[in-house]
């Protein structure tokens, strides 16, 4: 899809109400686009963020009371706007504040219950109005001329549809984006590159909840009365649907499902009872259906299947020249980078690792090798500062792990790659990539729905790229992660890990997976990775590849260090040959 | 207040709590079993009452065509996705709804009894639960979480909509099992609070006694523990689900019958009721059947103080009591990814 398209086609659609429409369809327009940013909004908090809410049409509410209470007031409708806004994103963090840092379905479940709440308490307070709610709400007003009928009132509803989605592409494509994008599918792997988890869940939340504030305020000055009604459960579990529906994958979708119910909302709301015979809500029966068999025979909603019978080319990135990102000074080779001293860790009554002593000297490569079970991984987890030891400390740069963040051992170098490759799966290879970078940007997501951030993007993702290219897969740059081999996103890792500009890196099984040659490859990268200053330390399975590169070995078995030294020593010692080989007789 | 009216709200507290109780204790169990947290359990309180509140008025219920539509999709449900088992399916979706039918039409014009009333009304509400399993949820069985409660919510709007058209739009009451009152110092107690309480104590006796002593419960224990694992050691896992959807049924219905005569009960009214359930259900954490219970009745008690003190905030109190739990457990157990 060429870029100017989309533009052209919203100037168009913004023609419209310059043809001879009847106000009929205008109305069921206006009231599509006020449903769509809200929708627009759960693409990000569920689509993007992978959470849930049921309380969309409380911000909502939020937003509209809160114009509808200072317009009457004799304020101007445009100073109800920030108003409305602050209103909906305070309200969002203040329900964040308590909630995100639940596990999943806790969000959904608390948001049906404040949706009930504050529908109950707008409906009972003086000062809402009550259940009659606030009317007297002054029209918008454009140099003068109040807007009036549906016909009007067209172009700023969709003009705020077209500004939500400009932000939320902008978001998305962006350092918070991404942090965003990560909490659905690689949120370990962000929290060990240094995102914030839970700023970024409050990010999607307060985002979404600011759009749902806009909207009510769209609502609020086009309906000229606010009640509780259409800020109550019913209607939030409506704008989910709609994305549901649509696709929560991306904004179309969210358009393209607020679009069909909000017109099938109203044809069923005026054919059904005609069928049946009495008035009823009886659309919630074909709504319900509905939600069913998306989820069942469409999980990624309509968009994807539409979209699917025009195949797109994949869309490239563009990679410029750009600054590099400054570097971090290397620490001398003689000093230690990685200290495990005295380490333990048990699991109830079996101890996992026990009394070990481990080093990682700088410009280092360090095997972990040993049998099935010999604690390798938990090693592992206990160094990356994952896990925390029983007993023991790890240092890295003289500090304790043990008293650092996920996010503090980042910023101080310490980089890793997962066993159960952890890549965000509908994000692009290189902007997987690219969230290795984190913390060597620092533009905020204001700036970045704003795009002030481009220049610092540029320098990133030219970061990304370079890495990328050191691993040898910049052609795959643009494809989604998900797609590459297994043994390729292991790489991808590395080239993520690569980003922080890593005094360690710490690779678990890096070689899994690979061919011949690309071991090979990668065996060089390594290599030239020592060369350049970082120090490296893999556990490994595969024999052959770390014999002929590790500087030193360092053999675990049952728990404990079983032999230590350079290749040659360790294949010749006889309690390595034992373990591995069985007793020599 | 004084300690007549105090007590009057705590005996009205301990009734509606029982209620929750039970409802709480059929939303754990779901979840558990099947990670579904089910929002159309009210429905099943809602529909239960309503055919009660039908055949103790001498008419036909609606919901008879409700089982005989649910079966039919439940039977075409199965067929597409089972190639094994059909006489059992049909046995199951087909031939049980057939005999209830049946069985109630031809009763449903004489005067039956409480009793009987109350055991067609359940038998018509139970199986409604395995159907909607078998039509929405099986399918999405290894869905996530979130997608599950997406469907749960969409299973409610259906059904809601279902009772609209099959009880109309007025409320119903019921005459209650019993209508003796006792007096107990200051206290009057009535036969019917006896009765909710004395049912709701029997079916969580019985719901021990299910789990701890017969084969079923303890797959359906094994299943909430480890589903994978309980597939390995031959528990099929979509038994596991229908069976946990009948007690889930069998809950609501019988809450249902329970509640109409207390209260006049809409073809909405199911939805609040259940979200209370789940109020406490949530305060035992989804996971503890004793403080899910326990919980149930503290919700109980603070909604009839409330609507004495607040009538108007009611709800607001009530469900705004999870908000403190919900910070607690944030506290206590930060989020773990799915």
């Amino acid at each position: 899809m060429p870029r100017w398209l989309p533009v052209l086609l919203f100037a168009a659609w913004l023609c419209a109400p310059l043809l001879p429409v009847p106000n009929f369809w205008l109305t069921l327009a206006d009231y599509a686009g006020i449903a769509a940013i809200v929708a627009v909004g759960l693409v990000v908090l569920t689509g993007y963020g992978g959470m849930t809410s049921f309380g969309q049409a409380t911000f909502m509410g939020f937003g509209a009371y809160a114009t509808a209470l200072l317009t009457t007031h004799g304020f101007s409708p445009w100073l109800g706007l920030p108003a409305a806004l602050v209103a909906a994103g305070l309200g969002a963090a203040a329900m964040g504040a308590i909630t995100l840092r639940l596990s999943g379905h806790y969000l959904p479940l608390a948001s049906i219950a404040w949706s009930i709440s504050l529908y109950y308490v707008f409906a009972n307070l003086d000062w809402f109005g009550r259940n009659d709610g606030i009317g007297g709400i002054p029209p918008l007003a454009v140099i003068g001329n109040p807007l009036l009928d549906s016909r009007a009132y067209f172009v700023p509803v969709w003009v705020a549809v077209g500004v939500s989605v400009v932000l939320t592409h902008n978001l998305l494509d962006s350092r918070a984006g991404r942090a965003i994008r990560s909490l659905s599918g690689g949120a370990d792997a962000a929290a060990s590159f240094g995102v914030g988890l839970t700023g970024a869940k409050m990010l999607a939340f307060v985002y979404a909840g600011v759009l749902a504030g806009l909207a009510g305020w769209l609502y609020a000055h086009m309906q000229r009365s606010v009640n509780p009604t259409p800020f109550g459960l019913v209607a939030s579990i409506e704008y989910l649907m709609m994305a549901v529906v649509g696709g929560a994958g991306s904004v179309w979708g969210a358009l393209l499902g607020a679009g069909l119910v909000t017109v099938a909302n109203d044809r069923l709301q005026t054919w059904l009872p005609l069928l049946l015979g009495t008035a009823g809500s009886y659309e919630t029966i074909v709504f319900g259906a509905l939600l069913v068999l998306v989820l069942q025979r469409a999980p990624d909603g309509l968009w994807p299947l539409l979209r699917g019978l025009a195949p797109t080319p994949v869309r490239r990135r563009a990679v410029g020249e750009a600054p590099p990102l400054p570097g971090r000074i290397m620490p001398d080779s003689d000093r230690a980078v990685l200290e495990a001293s005295g380490l333990r860790k048990s699991f109830g009554g079996l101890v996992a690792v026990d009394r070990l002593e481990l080093v990682l000297g700088a410009r280092e490569i360090v095997g972990l090798i040993g049998p099935n079970g010999a604690g390798k991984s938990t090693t592992f987890n206990l160094l990356t500062g994952v896990t925390r030891p029983s007993a023991g400390s790890v240092r890295f740069l003289g500090h304790d792990l043990d008293r650092v963040t996920p996010q503090g051992a980042a910023r101080l170098g310490l980089a890793r790659s997962f066993q159960h490759v952890k890549l965000v799966p509908g994000m692009s290879v290189i902007e997987n990539v690219a969230i290795g970078a984190h913390l060597r940007g620092r533009a905020s997501s204001l700036a970045a729905l704003l795009r002030l951030d481009r220049a610092e993007e540029a320098r990133l993702f030219a970061e990304a790229a370079r890495q990328l290219a050191r691993v040898g897969l910049l052609e795959h740059a643009d494809r989604p992660a998900d797609s590459l081999a297994l043994g390729q996103q292991r790489v991808v890792e590395i080239a993520r890990a690569l980003c922080l500009d890593p005094v360690a890196l710490l690779l678990d099984e890096p070689a899994a997976g690979l061919r011949h040659a690309e071991k090979l490859a990668l065996a060089e990268l390594l290599r030239r990775l020592r060369d350049e200053g970082h120090s490296v330390l893999l556990v490994e399975h595969d024999m052959d590849f770390v014999m002929g590169l590790a500087d030193r070995l360092v053999v675990m078995d049952f728990g404990t260090k079983l032999a230590e030294g350079r290749p040659a020593e360790v294949r010749a010692n006889p309690a390595v040959i034992e373990s591995y080989l069985g007793a020599v007789v | 207040m004084d300690a007549t009216i105090a007590l009057i709200l705590l005996q009205d507290g301990v009734v509606n709590g029982a209620i929750y109780a039970l409802l709480a204790l059929s939303l754990v169990l779901v979840f558990a079993v099947t990670r579904v947290i089910l929002i159309p359990q009210g429905e099943f309180v809602a529909i239960g009452a309503l055919t009660f509140a039908a055949l103790d008025a001498g008419k036909t219920p609606g919901s008879l065509w409700l089982l005989a539509g649910l079966g039919a999709a439940a039977f075409l449900s199965g067929l597409w996705q089972e190639r094994q088992g059909l006489l059992w399916l049909a046995l199951e979706t087909l031939a049980w709804p057939a005999a209830v039918v049946g069985l109630t039409l031809a009763l449903a014009s004489r005067k039956l009894g409480v009793a009987v009333e109350a055991a067609l009304s359940v038998a018509i509400v139970t199986p409604m639960a395995p159907y909607l399993y078998r039509v929405v949820f099986q399918p999405l069985a290894e869905r996530s979480v979130l997608i599950l409660l997406v469907a749960s919510i969409g299973a409610h709007l259906a059904l809601t909509g279902l009772g609209l058209v099959f009880f109309g739009p007025e409320g119903y009451r019921a005459e209650g099992f019993s209508d003796a009152t006792f007096t107990l110092g200051a206290m009057t107690i009535s036969g019917q609070a006896l009765w909710i309480i004395g049912m709701a104590a029997a079916v969580m006796a019985g719901l021990a006694l299910f789990f701890g002593h017969t084969l079923a419960g303890k797959a359906l224990r094994a299943t909430a523990v480890n589903r994978l694992g309980a597939r390995l050691v031959g528990i099929a896992t979509s038994l596991s689900g229908r069976i946990a959807f009948a007690l889930a049924g069998f809950i609501g219905a019988l809450s249902g019958v329970l509640i109409v005569p207390l209260t006049t009960v809409y073809y909405d009214t199911g939805f609040l009721t259940g979200l209370k359930g789940f109020v406490a259900a949530i305060i035992g954490g989804l996971v503890s059947y004793p403080l899910a219970a326990a919980a149930a009745i503290v919700v109980g008690c603070v909604e009839s103080f409330a609507s004495f003190y607040a009538s108007a905030f009611k709800e607001v109190i009530v469900f705004t009591v999870i908000i403190p739990v919900l910070l607690w457990r944030s506290l206590v157990s930060p989020a773990e990814e799915e």
